[in-house]
């Protein structure tokens, strides 16, 4: 499936509590193995994401902003 | 999906630089002024996301009075860009009731945790909807007093471990919980009542849903509304941030349902 959306994560804000790895649909979210300056793992965006909004609506750290691509990509 | 770390990465794109052509749909709150420090996998902060977007989507974000009890949410108050009185443990419908009296203009909400509703402030959520206040209850339920260390509520679902029922609520002894969105949806003079979760994508969806519903029969001026959102807690309920939907599901979803408990009538015929 080719990506028809995307998004930024801010690892800063992330307090590692992994709600957005279950709730994405595509499955393309996983936990970092690396820290972030306050000792948290954070989730990392692999090939795939549809930019169904899915993890930014559930994520109490507001960690992601999610954009969609123009139609004519898709 | 494998943590490999031949998996082909997707294009990760640094916050704040939002990548020209590409249509965002969705984003932190304008009126989220910071970042809060309530625990990992806590559902406060998603609930209130919903309930600033929903200010700003119906536009009364300039003309909202918010009136804030006693919980975790307390610390979560000072960065919502919107006007907000905190008032004393439980006393937030009442106080509701004189901001919507003497400024019947302004769109007001109350939000409660249920240590404050339903332990404090029974008496006074319960006047207000019989009096049939046009004012918005938001209660945020999670079943255990967080801001003081995860105690036991009057909401707490039986056989629950809370840090004062560490063997489980027991009705013999801890008596049996107030569904307080149930007691409401009975009262005259209520226009609105619904009961929301944030465990689940959908859920919040619904939930937002609920809390539009919730404003639009107060400013329609049908009476009092409350919206009961379910939200996680998984410091106070003993389990790992990732289990706290699951829990929540298995234990305060079965006995309280979710749904309108009490569909607005007027006004959407």
């Amino acid at each position: 499936m080719s990506a028809r959306g995307t998004l930024t994560i801010d690892p800063e804000k992330c307090k590692g509590c992994e709600l957005c790895i279950a709730a994405c649909p595509p499955d393309v979210l996983t936990m970092s193995t690396e820290l972030n300056s306050v000792g948290y793992r954070y989730p990392v965006l692999h090939d795939g994401c549809t930019g169904c909004t899915a993890c930014s609506v559930v994520c109490p750290d507001f960690v992601f902003d999610v954009y969609r691509f123009p139609r004519s990509r898709t | 999906m494998t943590t490999d770390s031949t998996v082909e990465r997707g294009p990760v794109i640094p916050t704040g630089t939002a990548p020209l052509g590409l249509t965002p749909v969705a984003s932190t709150s304008p009126l989220l002024l910071g970042e809060h420090s309530l625990c990992p996998g806590c559902g406060e902060p998603v609930a209130l996301r919903i309930l600033l977007e929903t200010l700003q989507e119906l536009g009364i974000v300039q003309r909202t009075i918010g009136v804030v009890g006693h919980g975790c949410y307390g610390s979560f108050v000072r960065i919502m860009d919107i006007d907000v009185l905190q008032c004393l443990h439980g006393r937030a419908p009442s106080c509701a009731t004189g901001i919507k009296r003497m400024r019947p203009d302004v769109a007001t909400f109350t939000l409660q945790g249920d240590g404050d509703m339903v332990n404090e402030g029974l008496q006074e959520v319960l006047h207000t909807a019989a009096r049939g206040e046009n004012v918005t209850a938001i209660l945020l339920n999670n079943g255990v007093f967080g801001d003081t260390g995860g105690q036991q509520t009057a909401t707490t679902v039986v056989g629950q471990r809370t840090k004062t029922s560490l063997e489980g609520r027991d009705p013999e002894i801890h008596g049996n919980p107030i569904p307080v969105a149930d007691l409401v949806a009975s009262l005259d003079g209520v226009g609105y009542v619904g009961r929301g979760t944030v465990g689940t994508p959908g859920g919040v969806l619904r939930t937002k849903k609920m809390i539009r519903t919730a404003f639009e029969t107060q400013l329609a001026g049908e009476g009092f509304s409350l919206v009961e959102i379910l939200t996680m807690c998984p410091t106070g309920w003993f389990v790992t941030a990732p289990q706290g939907p699951d829990y929540m599901a298995s234990s305060m979803e079965e006995v309280y349902p979710l749904g309108d408990l009490r569909p607005r009538t007027k006004g959407t015929a």
